[in-house]
């Protein structure tokens, strides 16, 4: 069996004794009878380290890593700099808890209010906490944060990914919360059906950008929107487009959030993610989770700490603005040293070869047969298209040529994606393949 | 330290994409205006910076890290190498069922080891973290009543020795909270419990051992109390390492729970995160999971529950703590595992021995993982609070207990020091505690000053919350 424990049965032996027990039966004397297991537990018996690694590499060689990925929908494949894999490998990093010791924690700490200050970069907003779970749940605590005595409905454009509204509806689901989903108008946010509803009883709208199904919204006139009924503006957004497209803080928003995968992470079959929050300063105190402060120590030497803690659990308890503990802080450092390695043009770089390989694949692909679904709208790095033949047989195809197509939807259309990683032979061979299909 | 932002030297960056092969789009959409803020550095600048916050980073791997609750055990890297793996960190979290077999596989094995471990029937790997599974854990509560149409039953009870944790999400799932006082012993007052069981109960939430690290004797007593008003019980598996192998909570009368893989199951804690938090439930709640189980036998695919209370997160939880975690568990095994509680709970009752000479312990009983010591008397007597003698033990290279926590003890050190330690550092703490009590008694304001080795001297955290400084702002602006 494998084991990880120092003492050996000599040295327990002398501990037992020291603290004054007998035996293990000894130590455990004082737990009724009633409850123990007294029972082998029926699982497999242990490994060694080597066999350990053998059967993990069989159950990993038992998935399909695909060479070709063109499918995003919330996961992305962006290129991952060799130096980001090793920084956060460190094991000071990997190892620590939550930074609560700051003498021993300035690294950790630091690294966090760089994080804050990335984040309030990229998105235009004035404040950032340390992370939450994931880009969904970064959008359900921004509820909220929103929420009041009187105002505590919420509307929701169409276009937001499914997968991040099941989530606030989920979060949503024990507090009285209205939630109205506006349903989608070509692909678009259907503004004139989004203002009808939004009243003086709505917390937030919260739109995607770009949206759901790759298309950029006119998220200035949203914003407004929402403002004029008195509601807060929620912008869901792709860290990478944010290099190119408008900010939350240009367009308006009070509170920015979003998936930060794409900054470094490994898609990993869908985590561990980063769920980053921005605000406007004015909704600070209503940030969730963990934020870091610059201050001074008793020489006056500058360093951090965790602040505003009055907002907290811990602290709180059940009035807490939210009940987060752990985050994700690793995978906000990992965000921290992509950002860094990208830096302003690499970052540009990356956001528009994402674009212009996803407008290759859109043409070409239209040319194949595949019609784009919102001809209208501009897109960033993913699209839909129709499908001419069942989804299926198209993934089926590709998947022979170790390609990952489009997310069929639940209307038979395909949701594509292309990022720096898809080269033009690549995309051109996925389209002679899906060519082929329609024949 | 410099921040990365003061090392950025304009034009300065590293080679990391290729040209456009394909003609540029051209986006008319609304453009980012202000300039975009990221530090240009070398590849050489960023290995350096981010050494040098590492090693100002203390971490499990640096020294000991009694931090009580918090399960601080060695984090084996043969986890690690698992989890990084191409056949599972290049997968695509919707890719077909077909192409993830391994993937399905291996959380259906880790479900039913886990299962078996904490007598549980199902388990939903969504939940992140500890306080994202008691959310979950509170909203399958709801949803079994609210499946009864009970629906007056709209409070949680929670000990006032309880995580913080337990009240907060017990409010995000729309519950009122009952706080119940604790006994003299940290257990729960079963005349208190009584007197607020009702027809208006959704629920309690409790750790077992509790929050000062004894294990409550009448849980089975507590636990009927709660299912006799109609009730169901949560339990808070912060404190799991105490007790695997040896008793589980399904039999101790809890119908769901939550497993912090990042502290039972040795995943690494990250600076903060990721964890993984999942949910473990008795049969007659599983139809109300959250997220996409496991199913089939040779053909595995992931299937929504029937009456599911939806999503907790996007797609399928922290699956790469997972991964570790799964390797974690097959290397140790069924010998593996009871010996991890055994050497948790020796090594904590070691310790509390022998300090138990100069320091005060409130509860005089064998402890589990951890237990509690109180600085009362210290503070009394020679003005040296929990935080100074925290603080003292930076100078030795050791992270500090878990301070003032619970809050039922006064001047609280919550010591836990898992089975992952070896004797010589048990007593180099031993060590350690015994000469700061020493020095405090011949010169308190060298402990009152402490840590006198750290990079800095103590924060001044109340003017950080004061004026706060949450980003860089170079000084140009």
């Amino acid at each position: 069996m494998g084991s990880f424990i120092a003492n050996t049965d000599e040295q327990q032996q002398e501990m037992l004794s020291a603290a004054g027990y007998d035996s293990y039966d000894d130590l455990f004397a004082h737990i009724p009878e009633a409850v123990r297991l007294g029972r082998d537990l029926s699982i497999r018996r242990g490994l060694s380290e080597m066999e350990v690694i053998r059967e993990m590499e069989n159950l990993a060689e038992k998935n399909t890593v695909f060479k070709h990925i063109f499918r995003g929908a919330g996961s992305y494949d962006h290129f991952i700099p060799s130096i980001v894999k090793e920084v956060v490998a460190k094991e000071e990093f990997v190892t620590a808890y939550t930074p609560y010791q700051a003498e021993v924690s300035q690294g950790n700490l630091q690294t966090i209010f760089e994080y804050q200050t990335l984040m309030c970069e990229l998105t235009g907003m004035d404040v950032s906490n340390a992370s939450v779970y994931d880009g969904a749940t970064a959008a359900a605590e921004s509820v909220f944060m929103c929420r009041d005595r009187k105002r505590k409905s919420v509307v929701i454009s169409g276009t937001v990914a499914p997968a991040v509204i099941d989530v606030i509806r989920t979060y949503c689901s024990g507090r009285e919360t209205e939630i109205t989903v506006v349903p989608a108008k070509d692909g678009l946010t259907d503004k004139e059906a989004v203002s009808a509803v939004l009243d003086s009883g709505t917390a937030c709208l919260i739109v995607q950008q770009p949206n759901f199904f790759g298309n950029i919204e006119d998220a200035d006139e949203l914003c407004e929107a929402a403002h004029a009924a008195g509601a807060k503006f929620v912008m869901s957004v792709d860290p990478i487009a944010m290099a190119v497209l408008k900010t939350p803080g240009e367009c308006g928003a009070d509170i920015a959030v979003g998936e930060g995968q794409a900054l470094g992470m490994p898609m990993g079959f869908g985590g561990p993610y980063l769920g980053f929050m921005t605000a406007a300063q004015k909704m600070m105190r209503q940030l969730p989770g963990r934020i870091v402060g610059q201050t001074e120590d008793s020489e006056g030497n500058v360093c951090y700490v965790l602040t505003l803690q009055a907002r907290e659990q811990h602290i709180r308890r059940e009035k807490a603005s939210s009940n987060i503990c752990s985050n994700e802080a690793l995978c906000a450092l990992t965000a921290t040293v992509y950002l860094s390695a990208l830096g302003p043009d690499g970052l540009k770089q990356a956001a528009g070869l994402s674009a212009d390989k996803a407008h290759y694949l859109q043409q070409e692909l239209a040319k194949a047969g595949f019609a784009p679904a919102y001809p209208q709208a501009e897109f960033f790095k993913e699209f839909v298209t129709e499908c001419p033949v069942p989804a299926d047989r198209l993934m089926a195809e590709l998947e022979k040529h170790s390609i990952l197509g489009g997310l069929p939807l639940a209307d038979g259309k395909i949701l594509w994606c292309a990022t720096e990683k898809n080269t033009k032979e690549d995309i051109d061979e996925l389209v002679r393949l899906a060519k082929e299909v329609i024949c | 330290m410099k921040t990365i932002f003061e090392s950025s030297v304009k034009g300065r960056k590293l080679t990391l994409l290729p040209e456009s092969d394909v003609p540029a789009a051209d986006l008319k959409a609304a453009k980012r205006e202000t300039p975009l803020g990221l530090p240009e550095v070398s590849e050489n600048d960023i290995s350096r910076h981010f050494s040098e916050m590492a090693k100002a980073t203390h971490g499990v791997n640096d020294g000991f890290y009694p931090l009580g609750s918090c399960t601080m055990k060695y984090n084996p890297k043969v986890n690690d190498e698992a989890a990084s793996l191409p056949g599972f960190t290049n997968i695509h979290p919707l890719q077909p069922d077909h192409t993830v077999q391994g993937c399905i596989g291996l959380m259906k094995e880790a479900e039913a080891t886990l299962c078996e471990i904490t007598g549980m029937d199902r388990m939903t790997f969504q939940p992140a973290a500890g306080a994202h599974g008691e959310f979950t854990g509170l909203l399958l509560i709801k949803a079994y009543h609210r499946s009864r149409h009970d629906l007056q039953r709209n409070k949680i009870i929670v000990p006032d020795s309880a995580h913080g944790t337990n009240p907060a999400s017990a409010v995000m799932a729309g519950y009122e909270v009952i706080n119940i006082p604790s006994q003299e012993d940290g257990c729960v007052d079963l005349e208190a419990l009584r007197n607020v069981v009702g027809d208006d109960t959704a629920g309690l939430m409790l750790t077992n051992p509790n929050t000062v690290g004894l294990f409550d004797k009448n849980i089975l007593e507590i636990t009927e109390i709660v299912h006799k008003a109609g009730g169901l019980c949560y339990y808070d598996g912060a404190n799991l390492n105490a007790v695997i192998g040896i008793v589980r909570p399904g039999d101790m009368g809890f119908d769901c729970m939550h497993i912090n893989l990042h502290k039972t199951f040795s995943t690494p804690h990250g600076g903060g995160g990721p964890g993984a938090g999942p949910v473990g439930c008795k049969a007659f709640l599983a139809d109300f999971l959250p997220g996409m189980l496991p199913e089939g036998d040779d053909e595995l695919k992931l299937v929504k529950p029937e009456k599911s209370i939806g999503m907790m997160k996007a797609f399928n939880g922290n699956f790469l703590i997972l991964v570790r975690a799964y390797a974690y568990l097959i290397m140790l095994g069924r010998e593996g595992i009871p010996e991890i509680a055994k050497n948790a709970v020796l090594n904590a009752n070691y310790l509390r021995v022998m300090l138990a000479g100069k320091y005060v312990m409130p509860y005089k009983e064998t402890c589990m993982h951890e237990f509690v010591m109180s600085l009362e008397h210290e503070k009394a007597s020679m003005d040296v609070t929990a935080m100074d003698v925290a603080k003292a033990l930076l100078d030795y290279g050791i992270h500090p207990p878990t301070m003032y926590f619970p809050l039922i003890v006064h001047e609280a050190l919550m010591v836990e020091p898992t089975e992952t330690e070896s004797k010589e550092t048990l007593d180099s703490l031993i060590n350690a505690f015994t000469e700061i009590y020493d020095k405090a008694l011949e010169d308190p304001e060298y402990i009152k000053s402490a840590p006198h080795k750290t990079i800095i001297e103590r924060p001044d955290e109340v003017s950080a919350a004061r004026h706060p400084k949450l980003r860089y702002i170079p000084e140009d602006k």
